[in-house]
């Protein structure tokens, strides 16, 4: 067919990223800021305008990078997606920037706004690129980047938590490099290949003849392993609480919905593109991801429970819910897939707008963030009180909402794994969706009761781009759950494409 | 067994150093063995990828007497990519560097232990 110019979107919407991120190091920061936001949007459109393209072509397509065909030169490929996470993302990123700009101008040092702003446009073109690439190494390059823009985010607010949460966050970031540039090595040593559909035709290839099954098993550990390191995955997320909970708002929401995410879904990719799906729901280290998936669901719900502070709270329950989605990939099952996707897009939009509220909410409490001085905050701020609800109901699972469809899908895809593991899959959605409730339900019931007696609310500075951003935020979450069939219907899609 | 080691002595010494650089990372209290830990690490991949990638009387792949069989070379994209794994860890270990002095100025002490107990310390 022929090329229709629709399809150049991947490639504009990483190259106006970069061309945003270099262009913002020289504007003055009143710009920059708007610039971001400004990308986000556009970028938003343009993938949108590529989704509705890909719903109708029915099949992915390879976008040349350079004049060498394959094997040997660089690629981008996309499929519907590619498109539809790409949308989802950039409008993430457009509405965080927008609810957290008045406190980005307090917490961020005066001369240094517009280079956070590059962080915010580079996080932005790594998550494009390594949603489109075709190409292993190039998606590990995307990966540092987004490592380094990650730990530059963290400091954008300067204090001693985030400083030591930034090095935390790099030690533990870079082990998780290291692994997965060991297994891109031993990937390339294997098979000789780096893009993907090469590689995956030699380990097809491999595997039906019985050779190599041992450096194949250790590429999936090294890859599970390095990757789930980088996405806060249970045990390695302990430098987490600190950095979402003391950093500004905006970082705080890219670094807990994009980044993150990011790193997962490039783990979805190399499973399915990379080693082939049927190698991998063979191996055994899917019981791995499983069993981490299962404890984190756990540990984060209870460590969220235990904490005092709203926002290190909103941050334990991100461990719980990577848990999820973890756990969903460890199902071992293609609908497992699909459902971790979806759990993976409805967490991002709730737990932005919990980020994006709860720093509202606690300015309207006069930036306290004990439990008992956030009473009566949803009325004296109703746009995060509105937005905060919605998104804890989505979480918890309240029918209608994203989360609510998401656990349907995991459950669904529970019983299609059928044996222990769907009971174990039940039981613990059972119960952390109970210690949810518990949390979240809990600050939702404080936020309406009337404030502790002798408690004077501070008068609240209203921005109007804050306001904006909450009732936008509402909305996401909202469409997330009515949109739950054709969003599904393109992860579907997406994964079958994937092949 | 002895043929074996001699036969894959550079992978043998790679995986060493990986696993010496991963565990100082991981382990080592002190920031600035870490990021000397992160480099071991690093430099070990590189070592494992140009030790496959040579391959013994061949040359590096620049047409010189016209000689254009594929058979006289070898192929360029490991070296490629140790190059670009190279500029990756030198623009980490420089951020993790400039991380390390603010630490140190705040806290006087490049101990990572240390730093947390000051940083709880701080504001509770």
């Amino acid at each position: 067919m022929h090329m229709q110019f629709v399809q150049n979107v991947p490639f504009f919407s990483i190259m106006l990223c970069m061309i945003c991120g270099i262009v913002s190091a020289m504007l003055p920061s009143r710009v920059a800021k708007w610039v971001t936001v400004a990308l986000g949007g556009i970028v938003a459109a343009l993938n949108l305008w590529l989704t509705f393209f890909l719903a109708g072509y029915g099949q992915s397509y390879v976008y040349l990078m350079g004049h060498f065909p394959a094997p040997w030169g660089n690629e981008i490929r996309a499929g519907i997606l590619e498109s539809v996470l790409a949308v989802c993302f950039s409008v993430i990123l457009m509405l965080s920037m927008l609810g957290g700009m008045s406190k980005f101008e307090e917490q961020v040092h005066h001369g240094k706004q517009n280079l956070v702003c590059v962080m915010l446009d580079l996080v932005l073109a790594a998550m494009m690129a390594m949603l489109y690439t075709n190409d292993l190494f190039t998606g590990y390059v995307f990966i540092e980047i987004m490592t380094l823009a990650a730990c530059a985010l963290i400091m954008s607010r300067q204090n001693g938590r985030t400083l030591v949460s930034a090095i935390r966050y790099m030690i533990m970031s870079l082990l998780g490099s290291g692994l997965t540039l060991l297994g891109i090595t031993m990937t390339y040593n294997v098979t000789g290949h780096l893009l993907m559909e090469n590689i995956q035709e030699t380990f097809a290839k491999l595997h039906a003849t019985g050779q190599y099954q041992l450096p194949i098993t250790v590429i999936v550990g090294l890859f599970f392993v390095g990757l789930g390191i980088k996405s806060a995955l249970y045990p390695f997320h302990t430098w987490l609480p600190d950095a979402y909970g003391y950093s500004t708002p905006t970082a705080s929401a890219v670094l807990s919905s994009i980044i993150s995410k990011a790193y997962i879904f490039l783990l979805i990719k190399i499973f399915y593109r990379v080693i082939g799906i049927q190698i991998v729901m063979e191996n055994q280290v899917l019981t791995l991801a499983f069993a981490f998936g299962i404890v984190g669901m756990m540990m984060g719900s209870i460590d969220a429970i235990f904490s005092h502070d709203l926002r290190r709270m909103v941050a334990f329950s991100s461990v719980a819910q990577i848990g999820y989605i973890y756990a969903g990939l460890g199902l071992g099952v293609h609908v497992g897939y699909a459902a971790a996707i979806f759990h993976m897009v409805m967490h991002a939009f709730a737990k932005s707008a919990l980020f994006m509220s709860a720093s509202a909410l606690a300015d309207a409490s006069g930036n306290s963030k004990r439990f008992s001085d956030l009473r009566g905050a949803g009325f004296r701020h109703p746009a995060a009180g509105v937005c905060f609800t919605i998104a804890s109901m989505s979480l918890v699972g309240v029918p209608v909402l994203g989360g609510f469809v998401a656990k349907m899908y995991l459950s669904d895809a529970a019983i299609t794994a059928g044996g222990a593991r769907m009971w174990i899959m039940l039981a613990a959605l059972a119960v952390s969706t109970l210690l949810n409730v518990l949390y979240l339900m809990k600050t939702v019931v404080t936020l309406y009761r009337p404030a502790r007696e002798g408690f004077s609310a501070p008068a609240v500075k209203r921005s109007w781009r804050t306001e904006i951003a909450l009732w936008g935020f509402v909305a996401a979450n909202v469409l997330v759950g009515l949109l739950a069939d054709p969003l599904m219907q393109a992860i579907r899609s997406g994964l079958v494409m994937f092949d | 067994m002895l043929t074996v080691i001699m036969e894959h002595l550079e992978e043998l010494v790679a995986v060493l150093l990986f696993a010496i650089g991963f565990t100082t990372l991981l382990l080592n209290r002190n920031i600035i063995k870490k990021i000397i830990g992160f480099n071991i690490m690093d430099t070990a991949i590189y070592l494992f990828l140009t030790s496959v990638g040579y391959i013994e009387g061949r040359t590096a792949p620049i047409l010189v007497d016209g000689i254009t069989d594929a058979s006289h070379y070898i192929n360029p994209i490991p070296s490629g990519l140790v190059l670009t794994g190279i500029v990756v860890s030198v623009s980490v270990s420089a951020l993790m560097l400039s991380l390390t002095v603010r630490l140190y100025r705040r806290y006087h002490t490049l101990n990572i232990d240390h730093i947390t107990m000051l940083m709880k310390g701080e504001d509770d």
